[in-house]
């Protein structure tokens, strides 16, 4: 499935909804850089540049990568690790 | 449009909630027991929950021609306290006969630790052993990746389990695909704030199409909005995705999945004829 609007027209709905959360964004970090104090080594301000990147990319699934890069990875030996048996 | 709204906790709303949503095209809500904002001290607390699930409820919203159906069990938050939780699974049957029970829910991980697996485990066998379907709450932010990888890693390992009846809920962008491939129900889950939103949901159907997927508004005493999934319609329609998919979506969607309980007895809305009106559930 796809969607039923072109590339231009979708545009042209959405460029003032995102020029206003890219403004959201740029101020709200010009805000923890003009407060006292630094962030710069707390790993959630990484991962705010890092998504930055992410946004930059020209690649595809940009929502799916910010969602990762957000969250805790998952480990596929979970069960041994917390002695969870099965249901079988 | 008819709608019906999946995933909401009418508790936490208030009748004049009701009266909005039977005016924005409401016709059913199914309400999953939850989290109540805070820890009960008792199963007895439990026993009365579930009779105001499936008794109150279901008149109140019968004041505006709503159907109210529910699923039970006690949520992931307070399943840490495994022996308040294992009172509560044996009280459960009791229930399961009610009129409006869908099944068990929505049972999942909060953050996932070992007391919760193991309560989610024994709500899964209690689901196939009495042959109720399952509703799915998966973790919230950081933690839902690796939760909702865990509780499908959990469900896909039970060879008793029949996946189409089961609906793994607050889906997101990162784990709709691992949800939909394992051949379970999804649901999008709408917030105002921090979580998803209508557009970011009309973008995973467009991704992944109309198959097993149900959107809801959670409506819970948290911030969230009971016109979440009117907001959805709406934004499909400016889009200009066709009635029959938006239809499909929030009504015939949840249907389909809804059937699938003993527990659902619902006459669909443009099947009353004149002279039954008004339906006797509008009756005080
Ligand atoms: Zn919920």
């Amino acid at each position: 499935m796809s969607t039923p609007h072109t590339a231009a027209e979708i545009l042209e709905r959405e460029f003032l909804v995102v020029r206003a959360k890219l403004l959201e964004t740029a101020a709200a970090f010009d805000r923890l850089d003009r407060a006292e104090g630094s962030v710069a080594n707390d790993p959630r301000r990484q991962e705010l540049r890092q998504a930055l990147d992410v946004l930059a990319a020209d690649a595809p699934n940009r929502a799916e990568k910010l969602q990762l890069l957000f969250s805790l990875p998952y480990e596929p030996n979970w069960r041994k690790q917390l002695n969870v048996a099965t249901n079988k | 449009m008819y709608y019906i709204d999946p995933h909401i906790h009418m508790v936490s709303r208030t009748t004049d909630d009701y009266e909005s949503l039977a005016k924005m095209g409401c016709v059913a809500v199914s309400e999953p027991a939850f989290w109540a904002g805070f820890d009960r001290g008792s199963a007895d607390g439990f026993r009365d929950y579930f009779r105001q699930l499936t008794e109150f409820e279901q008149r109140r919203s019968g004041w505006y021609g709503i159907s109210h159906f529910t699923w039970l069990c006690i949520n992931a938050k307070e399943a840490e306290n495994v022996r308040l939780s294992r009172e509560v699974i044996a009280m459960i049957p009791e229930f399961l006969d009610k009129p409006g029970v869908l099944g068990i829910g929505e049972i999942g991980l909060n953050k996932n630790t070992k007391n919760e697996a193991i309560i989610f485990l024994e709500h899964v066998d209690l689901a196939v052993r009495t042959g109720e379907q399952i509703l799915i709450h998966t973790p919230h932010l950081e933690d839902k990746y690796p939760g909702t990888r865990m509780i499908l890693d959990m469900l896909t390992d039970d060879s008793r389990l029949d996946r189409g009846r089961v609906l793994v809920d607050h889906v997101e962008e990162h784990t709709i695909r691992h949800v939909l491939e394992d051949g379970f129900w999804a649901g999008m889950t709408l917030y105002p704030v921090s979580k998803c939103t209508p557009e970011r949901a009309v973008d995973m159907v467009e991704m992944y199409g109309p198959e097993r997927l149900l959107v809801n508004s959670a409506g819970d005493w948290g911030p969230s909005k009971p016109s979440a999934v009117p907001d959805f319609i709406l934004e499909l329609r400016k889009r200009g995705h066709s009635e029959s998919l938006i239809r499909r979506v929030v009504y015939e969607n949840p249907l389909t999945f809804f059937s699938q309980s003993r527990g659902f007895n619902f006459t669909p809305p443009d099947a009353v004829v004149a002279t039954e009106f008004p339906p006797s559930s509008f009756a005080r």
